[in-house]
Parts: structure tokens; sequence; C-alpha cells
């Protein structure tokens, strides 16, 4: 097992040498993985880390290679969200975390392969094929950002950053035994990212350790006036981290812990909870009573958005165009053609659940459901300062296992989505492994909130050695 | 229940051609996960509104000022058919 690398460590190597050779380095291990990490490696990135030797630059991530998701637009470098749909599409911008990357010095080395427009559990369904996960290259590496993870995990990249609609930054970290934030719905601007359920997401950064991901955060964070949605909250994340939780009070969710949860997965969580009782804290049960509406509830609404934002992709103005007498045709043969099964199964459900006669019955009741999912949050964070649960029932499943049953892969998914329905923060953190496969605890926070969960992840982390390993290479 | 009909209805509203050996998959495992959403019907919503933001946020406006956006050629950088300038497409009617 290695050591895992960190922006710090990263930094000092860049002083020893350069950012050329540090870039390098990094993308001779990427020319030689197994992984799948990564479905477009920018190697003229060599350009900008010479410019970088040359000129000096004094921003926080000077020199550090960063990997981002192929779903947030990266000017110059093609962005499919491992779609053939996008095939050959190149943004003329970069998205505003992209931009906030660059002003501080961080070079893109890559874009990380993903489920297809981010909709899966797995990282099985990109048009590049999928991603193994490091530790056994036998299972996914979680989704949809399971390529920003298994970069991660496997020393192809520092910090990355995914995109998490239902838990597709927190899933792919917890596989791959590496930290994950999810923020509140509006710290981070959405300008750029290309939509999947608009109400649903939010970019967040994957790290080895939970003071790199305060340093994206930031990076990050911050008011865009061009998404609309984007609020005006500035915290200084790396001021929150302290390693003191007495006196933190602990809420766990009795329903977070139900039907077909591994018990390895659920003693080490418990095990988690009473190494934050040792180190000052308490904890006492809470009943969130609506949670297990929450997957169907997130589910009509994701499919719902999906199926309206994702019409703009016609074959008209950018990416794969197939031919037709007239543009129905042509749209509807470049449609079928260009997205992959799980992407118009998601827009057929999304548009029968809002056409005439169904649209109360599915997507109204989803958005009232959702508000009584809120009200669990509102109800269980007024009385605890965070919530703690698996941020997944299970380690890291089979490829090939569940991918021919849709519902089955949804299932996964039960603990993370709740999460994104009230908009709260939420980070996943290596609490444990179980035959080799790492185990992540969930860590939730109230809105606007992310200071506490990076409060207690990091007193967790300098606490215990659940992160102090990596996988061996794979070769 | 979806039928095969149906999928093919879907498929013309969503613009995606259904080719006719996928609809009884498409249909069944449609089917799998409607029932799977049917179990909302036992909650009691009455009362209850709909929350389409999770978060507070007013309208945002700003002075109606032209700003620099992307040059044309930036914008039909991307397309595989364009024509004086523009976009161009299939005949709709």
């Amino acid at each position: 097992m290695g050591e895992p690398m960190n922006i710090s460590k990263i930094k000092s190597e860049i002083a020893k040498t350069s950012s050329e050779e540090v870039l390098n380095s990094y993308l001779e291990k990427i020319n030689k993985s197994k992984i799948n990490g990564y479905s477009t490696v920018y190697d003229e990135a060599v350009e900008e880390a010479r410019d970088i030797d040359k000129n000096g630059h004094d921003g926080i991530l000077a020199g550090v290679p960063v990997a981002v998701k192929d779903n947030i637009s990266t000017d110059g470098i093609p962005t499919t969200c491992c779609s053939r749909i996008l095939e050959g599409y190149t943004p003329p911008y970069d998205a505003h975390v992209v931009e906030r990357l660059k002003s501080e010095g961080a070079i893109v080395i890559g874009k990380t392969n993903m489920d297809e427009f981010a909709m899966g559990t797995s990282t099985e369904t990109s048009c590049y094929g999928p991603t193994l996960n490091p530790w056994d290259t036998g299972k996914v590496p979680g989704g949809s950002s399971g390529g920003s993870a298994a970069v991660i995990a496997s020393d192809e990249a520092p910090v990355s950053l995914g995109s998490d609609t239902g838990g597709s930054v927190r899933c792919p970290a917890s596989y791959c035994g590496v930290v994950g934030l999810k923020p509140t719905y509006g710290t981070v601007s959405r300008y750029g990212l290309i939509s999947y359920a608009n109400s649903l997401e939010q970019i967040g950064p994957l790290a080895n350790n939970v003071s790199d991901v305060a340093i994206m955060m930031d990076v990050i964070g911050g008011h865009d006036t061009r998404d609309s949605t984007s609020v005006s909250q500035k915290t200084n994340y790396q001021n929150t981290l302290k390693d003191d939780v007495n006196g933190l009070k602990i809420g766990i969710p009795e329903e977070y812990f139900g039907e077909g949860i591994d018990p390895e997965v659920e003693e080490s969580v418990w095990n988690a909870i009473n190494k934050f009782e040792d180190m000052g804290a308490t904890w006492e049960k809470v009943s969130m009573p609506n949670t297990s509406y929450a997957l169907s509830a997130y589910y009509i609404i994701a499919m719902s958005e999906a199926s309206s934002n994702l019409a703009r992709f016609d074959g008209t103005q950018y990416g794969y165009r197939a031919d037709g007498d007239n543009w129905h045709v042509m749209a509807s043969r470049t449609r079928a053609e260009g997205f992959g099964t799980e992407v118009q199964r998601r827009i057929l459900l999304g548009t029968y659940a809002l056409s005439a006669g169904y649209y109360d019955k599915y997507y109204l009741k989803a958005l009232k459901v959702r508000t009584l999912v809120k009200q669990d949050f509102e109800n269980a964070l007024s009385n605890v300062d965070v919530l703690m649960t698996p941020t997944m029932p299970t380690t890291a499943f089979k490829l090939g296992e569940k991918i021919k049953d849709p519902l089955s892969l949804y299932l996964a998914d039960v603990n993370t989505v709740p999460v994104n329905l009230a908009g709260v923060p939420s980070i996943s953190v290596p609490c444990g492994f179980s035959d080799g496969l790492p185990i992540g605890l969930q860590i939730i926070g109230k809105h606007f909130n992310e200071s506490t969960i990076l409060q207690a992840a990091y007193s967790f982390e300098q606490n215990t050695d659940y992160n102090a390993g990596r996988p061996g290479e794979v070769e | 229940m979806i039928t095969k009909e149906d999928v093919e209805h879907v498929g013309w509203l969503a613009r995606i051609e259904i080719d006719e050996n996928d609809a009884d998959e498409y249909a069944s495992q449609l089917n799998d996960v409607l029932n799977h959403f049917e179990q909302l019907d036992e909650v009691d919503t009455e009362n209850v509104p709909p929350t389409y933001h999770v978060i507070d946020l007013v309208n945002v406006f700003r002075e109606d000022v032209a700003r620099e956006s992307l040059t044309q050629d930036k914008a039909l950088e991307n397309t595989s058919s364009s024509k004086e300038g523009y976009f161009k497409s299939y005949r709709i009617i």
C-alpha cells in the first residue's frame, strides 16, 4: 500500500522539482493505468505547467494537477458526459469552478470517467467503458463520479471534482476509500455543469483527506451571478479544520440502518460513532419516518428534470447527428443512437411522469413527499448538530452484477438521495474495510453548515487511520 | 401498466426512436420502476405543499446592459452544419 498524496506534499514536490516534472509523473502513471479513470487525458497541460514554472504563480493550487468530471465544461478540452451524443464536443468556455481552479493556478490534467450523464451508481454506463475499483478491479468504483474517486485512490491525481445529484460524489468516495463532499445546494455555482437534475445537483470535491476537500471548497465555493440558484454565502472552509468534537451532538437515524445493510458496514459505522463518543461527542437515536419514500420521490423528480434538461441534445447545435428526412426523424434517431439505454430509460420515465394525466400522480406527488423528507431533516437537525449513517449500505459490488436490473441499482442509493432532496451538506469519509474494500461514513449537516461536518470529519481522520494507505498499483 | 404501444408513444413525445425489438424490454423495466413508485400512494400528502426549491431563493435581476458573450464563430464551432453564420437544421414541418 502506498502513502496517499495530498496538496501540501504535491506543493513541496513542485518546489523541489517543477510543476512540469510532477505533472509528467502523473501523466506517465495515467498512461500505464488499467482502471480507465479518465475519459480524456489532457497532455497539453504540460504547457500550463511550464508557464507556471517559468513565470511563477501565487495561487493556493499553483501547479497542482486536478482531475475534473466529464460533465463539467472545460474550454478547449472535450466534455462529453461520457455519452456518444456529445462525441467531439469541446466547450468554448470554462465552468465557474474551472475558472476558479485556474485562477488559483491548478492544472486540469484530464476529464474523469462517469456514468453517462451522471445517471448511475457504478460508472458502467460510460460510452468509454467502465472504470475499475483500484482496491479490487473486479468491483465497480461506485458512481456516477467513479473516475473522480478512482483516480484519487490510485494516485492518478491528488484531488478531483465530481458532481452529486443523488450521491454521485459520496458513493464513489465510499467505494474507493477517499473523502467526498456534497455541499449545500447553492454553495457552488453550477454554471458550466451540464445539467441532469438541476434542483438536486451540486459540484463537490474528492480528495485523500478532509483538509484538501476544505482547500478545494475555498477555491470553488462562493457566489456567481451566472447561476441564479447560487447564494452569496462565503465560508472560510480551512478555518474549520480543528481536532475537536467535544460536545458535538450526533443523531443516528435508525431508518438508515435498515434492510439490506451489510453487517460489517453496520459494525464499522457503529465503531466510528463510538469513536466520536470517546472523543467527547454524544449521540442519540433520531427518527426520520419518511426516509423509505425518499428513493421513489428522488427518482421521479430526477427523471422528470432529466427529460426536460436533456431535450437540448437534438443534433442541431453540437454533438452527434443522425440522418433523417425532417427534424423530427433526425432528432429522434440522433437521440436513439446517441443516448445509452439507461439515459433513454430515465428520459422515457421522466416524460411519462410529466405527461398529461400522470403529472399529479407522479411528479406533483414526489414534490410533496420531498417536503416531508425535508421536514424530517429539519426536525432531526433541530435537536442534534449532525447526522451519521453508512454512506452506502454495502461495499463495492461486482462489475456487471446490477447493470441489467435498473431497479436494483437505484435501490443502492437509499442512504444518499434523501440528502439531495433536502439540499443539506454531506461528507463521506473512510471508516473501515470489509474483505479489503473500503467502507464510508456519511456525516450530514444543516444547510450552509459545512463547517460542522468538516470539523467532525477532520477530527475523526486525525484520530483514526482508515485513509492512511492506498491500494497497490494496478498493473 | 405500460404497454409496448405506450413506450412507443412516450418515445415519440421524448423524440427517441424506439426500436420495435427493444420496446417490450423497456415496457417491462418501466413497469418495474413504476410499480416501485406506487408506494408513494400510501403517503398522506393532503395539505402538504410541493417543494420545488430547497433554499430560499428570490428572483435575480440585473440591469439590461449588453455584455460580452460568445462570438458567432465560437458558438458555431461545434455544429456539423452551419450556413452564413447560422445553425443549419432540418425542415421542421
